[in-house]
């Protein structure tokens, strides 16, 4: 089998170090801002639950694109200037960070109540509390819809077509440029090497499920 | 800054697109609900080969991005079938199939939880099958997911930007080649991010008030969990 567009593999590999940068980076991004949230929106204090609540619904509500497209294309003309990676990992950190606030949050509400009031009876501080007996059985439930929702993530990555960062679909569509009449095979490896790191983030937080919840 | 004259002249045709957005919204949820539930019954077939093939096929198009899925249908298909479809069908068609393996974890989870007598009953009663799925189970399993379904209408409609690649020209397209005349983008895109923001908040509004009212106070969730 001649396949000509074989030989802009290396092109494809880039493209798998970027898309796998912006990944990595928004996920930590949307880690730290779904953990403030969903604990913020359990606070005693109504401001607090006030502005995760506005920062949840704000950016559930809006479109993913259409907040990169914003962040990248909009927000110079307010002054700010941002690398593509930035707005890249900013907008997708924000609006999937707003979907894990919601695991965060009805993972710990999940914990039953008795959990809580031994800690109480037991005299730990609410710190204590939250960080020995709360937390650990939460982030057990939160495992299966976080990993769901990297996935989201992954999948999303491929917008940043749209800002021209050169990620796996922008690579993918250049070298579909120089080989025209290979345009099913090269959409369809790129379908497959999506499903394949799909797969390897389902696989992983299945491994780190069984080991959370060995104590059961 | 924010010029008004310039939105003034905006909105004519920002709103027009937005009929487009909404057009293949509307066209993609419905196909997503049928093809839904084509992927639910068949993942319940008695013949094993079409259970993996369909789960496999589910589990395929929910693990890749719809942008791919969009530029597979309408870039390499034409190359390989005798059909070339517009732009807007092949969106739609994007739309349903990448949103319909959604929908069909939502129906899964309508159909487990019709207990197991309803089937046994239409066995017992000598249903055939196709009687027993349509007037025993699916009118017990639907009902109670429709505001999941509902929340799926919204997630559409947000993914509806995306169909732009293919030169589908909704809303953000509009925003986007209003600005490549002028080189104003700040208008365009805030006002595009504005109608989005504010027709996904009334949507959802409306469904958590549905739920309220036909549905108690009970939280549904589907398709969360595998």
């Amino acid at each position: 089998m001649n396949a000509p567009w074989l030989e802009s593999l290396p092109l494809l590999a880039d493209g798998l170090l970027i898309t796998l940068q912006v990944t990595l980076l928004a996920s930590l991004v949307a880690l730290l801002l779904a953990a403030a949230a969903g604990l913020a929106r359990l606070s005693r204090y109504a401001i607090i639950r006030g502005i995760a609540t506005g920062y949840v619904e704000l950016f559930r509500s809006c479109s993913l694109l259409v907040l990169l497209f914003w962040v990248y294309f909009a927000l110079p003309f307010l002054g700010i200037e941002l690398s593509k990676v930035t707005a890249a990992v900013l907008a997708i950190g924000l609006n999937i960070g707003a979907y894990g606030a919601e695991i965060v949050r009805s993972s710990i509400k999940a914990i039953p109540s008795g959990q809580h009031e031994a800690g109480i009876a037991l005299n730990l501080s609410p710190n204590e509390r939250m960080l020995r007996i709360i937390l650990p059985q939460a982030a057990a439930r939160m495992l299966p819809p976080f990993g769901n929702l990297l996935i989201e993530l992954l999948k999303s990555t491929s917008l940043v077509y749209f800002i021209t960062l050169s990620d796996l679909t922008y690579e993918a569509m250049v070298i579909r440029n120089n080989y025209y009449t290979w345009t099913p095979q090269i959409f369809g490896s790129l379908l497959i090497i999506y499903f394949i790191l799909s797969s390897c983030v389902f696989v992983t937080f299945r491994l780190l499920e069984r080991k959370l919840t060995a104590w059961r | 800054m924010w010029n008004w004259d310039y939105v003034n002249d905006l909105l004519p045709s920002l709103l027009k697109a937005f009929g487009v957005t909404l057009g293949a919204t509307i066209a993609g949820f419905l196909l997503s609900i049928v093809i839904g539930l084509v992927f639910a019954v068949a993942a319940r077939s008695s013949i094993g080969p079409v259970r993996w093939i369909v789960r496999a096929v589910v589990e395929f198009i929910r693990s890749t991005p719809l942008l791919v899925q969009l530029f597979f249908l309408y870039f390499s298909l034409p190359m390989l079938t005798p059909f070339a479809m517009p732009a807007f069908i092949t969106g739609i068609i994007g739309l349903g199939l990448h949103y319909g393996t959604y929908m069909s974890e939502v129906f899964r989870s309508g159909i487990d939880a019709v207990p197991t007598g309803q089937w046994e009953a239409s066995t017992a009663l000598h249903l055939s099958k196709r009687k027993t799925w349509l007037s025993v189970i699916l009118p017990q399993a639907l009902p109670p997911v429709i505001p999941v379904m509902g929340n799926y209408l919204i997630v559409i409609f947000k993914e509806t930007p995306t169909l732009s690649a293919i030169t589908v020209v909704e809303l953000l397209l509009t925003a986007k080649s209003e600005a490549s005349i002028t080189y104003r983008v700040f208008e365009p895109y805030t006002l595009a991010g504005l109608l989005f923001l504010v027709t996904s908040l009334l949507f959802s509004f409306g469904i958590r008030l549905l739920e309220r009212r036909y549905f108690g106070t009970k939280q549904l969730t589907g398709g969360g969990k595998r």
